[in-house]
């Protein structure tokens, strides 16, 4: 469903991604891990167009990304920092991303049920604690039924209830055959979630293998510890 | 485009600086329109202030609005929108808004006290002013990514445009002036935005023969309709260029 091919991107002398090649099909649930600064989120933003790589192309169901701006309506994308219009208020902004899609698709207000966001929705954006604004980026990107799901560290700030709310969803619209993609620290709570594993290191995918691979590589029942393992050998 | 127009207004009028800059310069109109019997006088003494104030207020307010709305352009860049779309409703959105505020706060008491020809092109200057500076404003705010130096780049273009682009021209006058330098004149006039309406709207006031023969000279250029249609086009080239430029720019930054 994504296709990317030798993308490469620099930021000065920087290379925050080297010769990037990586499939993502539909129905699958792919953890992209690495070390801080190893390009997870460039790579994330490259698949989004908000960064424009050097090298190379991404196609989103055969079509390059670069002159098809359409298929950002399949897409509900969680940033890692949610940046908002400091003024506007969560119900003015969710009425503005509504506004904006003008979508024909089902919304999916699960989670702001979940969230109980209805009850604080005058709240103007700047007043947010993180939790809070990682849980307005959450309804977001789940609003609007999308086929694809980008989450760059969901869970990281959110209280264990909240997490679990969160989590819960995942696995549901995983269920529905989604193609779902999350980075996280947390690989503990990963487990239950991914079915394939990206590794990445330096601007680089190091192995990308299916979950049981991994294990069966490793001798490790856990992620965690598969990833220790590598990470040791390497 | 139209619902991203309307969120950058809305945005714009929420924060009322827009609105103050109206109420600004109806008191300036009014007052200086009613200092002198002679409404003529009057109108020159707005055209000054015109052609400092509006550049400056529309080249600043625009940059500082792009660099603070960086939140608001990274979450839309991420939705199903154009990038092109997206710049082209905050410049529209940016110069309805200020021209709005000009065309109220000036517009109404020139309509009021001074209904001719050079009231229409005070407020036709004022009006391309906004527009250019707010590209000006657009394309110096994209090209840098730290705050304080795309505003002191402003401040800067701003600067050059009102003072040292005369300063310099004069120079050469002084340099020059055993040569015949009326025709070169029209050139630069013609290329800073600020002197060609001043020079647009002193020739409509008909004090064109205090400037000896280089004013005769640009009698006979802007007074023809020839010169006028000139002189619009390149008004509205400088509205069009900054901001095309600012445009291609913005469609390949990294947010």
């Amino acid at each position: 469903m994504i296709i990317a091919s030798n993308v490469t991107k620099t930021f000065g002398k920087l290379k925050a991604l080297n010769n990037v090649s990586v499939t993502c099909n539909r129905a699958q649930t792919i953890a992209l891990i690495g070390p801080n600064g190893s390009g997870k989120t460039t790579l994330i933003k490259t698949i989004l167009g908000m960064v424009v790589s050097d090298s190379g192309f991404i196609t989103f169901d055969k079509h390059n990304i670069l002159h098809d701006w359409k298929y950002r309506e399949r897409i509900g994308y969680m940033p890692q920092i949610g940046r908002y219009p400091d003024n506007m208020s969560i119900a003015q902004l969710m009425r503005m991303m509504k506004d904006i899609r003008k979508s024909s698709f089902v919304l999916d207000e699960e989670l702001i049920e979940a969230f109980g966001i209805s009850k604080m929705a005058n709240k103007k954006m700047r007043t947010l604690s993180g939790g809070t604004t990682q849980k307005v980026s959450a309804c977001l990107a789940f609003l609007f039924n999308p086929d694809v799901l980008i989450l760059d560290e969901p869970t990281a700030g959110l209280d264990p209830l909240s997490s679990e709310l969160l989590k819960q969803k995942i696995i549901a619209e995983k269920e529905k055959g989604k193609l779902i993609l999350i980075t996280s620290h947390i690989l503990s709570e990963l487990d239950d979630l991914v079915s394939e594993v990206i590794y990445m290191q330096d601007g680089s995918i190091q192995f990308h293998k299916s979950l049981e691979q991994l294990r069966e590589d490793t001798g490790q029942v856990k992620l965690a510890g598969a990833i220790a393992q590598v990470m040791k050998e390497r | 485009m139209k619902t991203i127009i309307k969120y950058v207004m809305l945005d714009l009028l929420r924060n009322r600086i827009v609105l103050a800059y109206t109420i600004i310069l109806l008191i300036i109109s009014f007052g200086v329109l009613n200092m002198d019997a002679n409404t003529t006088k009057g109108v020159l003494s707005l055209m000054n202030i015109t052609l400092i104030f509006i550049p400056l207020v529309s080249i600043i307010f625009s940059t500082i609005y792009v660099y603070n709305s960086s939140e608001f352009l990274e979450l839309l860049v991420a939705q199903p929108l154009k990038r092109k779309t997206l710049w082209l409703s905050i410049f529209c959105g940016l110069a309805l808004s200020l021209s709005l505020a000009f065309l109220t706060g000036v517009g109404i008491p020139v309509m009021l006290y001074e209904f001719t020809a050079t009231g229409w092109m005070l407020l036709l200057s004022g009006f391309f002013q906004t527009l250019i500076f707010t590209g000006i404003a657009l394309l110096a705010s994209v090209k840098t990514r730290d705050k304080a130096k795309g505003i002191g780049i402003a401040v800067l273009l701003w600067f050059a445009l009102t003072l040292i682009y005369d300063a310099v021209v004069m120079l050469l006058l002084f340099q020059f002036s055993d040569y015949p330098l009326e025709k070169p004149m029209i050139v630069f006039t013609m290329l800073n935005p600020i002197d060609l309406s001043r020079v647009l709207m002193l020739l409509k006031l008909d004090i064109s023969a205090l400037m000896g023969y280089t004013g005769a000279v640009f009698h006979e250029f802007f007074g023809s309709g020839m010169g006028i249609s000139v002189s619009l086009a390149v008004l509205l080239l400088w509205t069009v260029v900054p901001l095309w430029f600012s445009l291609k720019q913005f469609q390949k930054k990294d947010l």
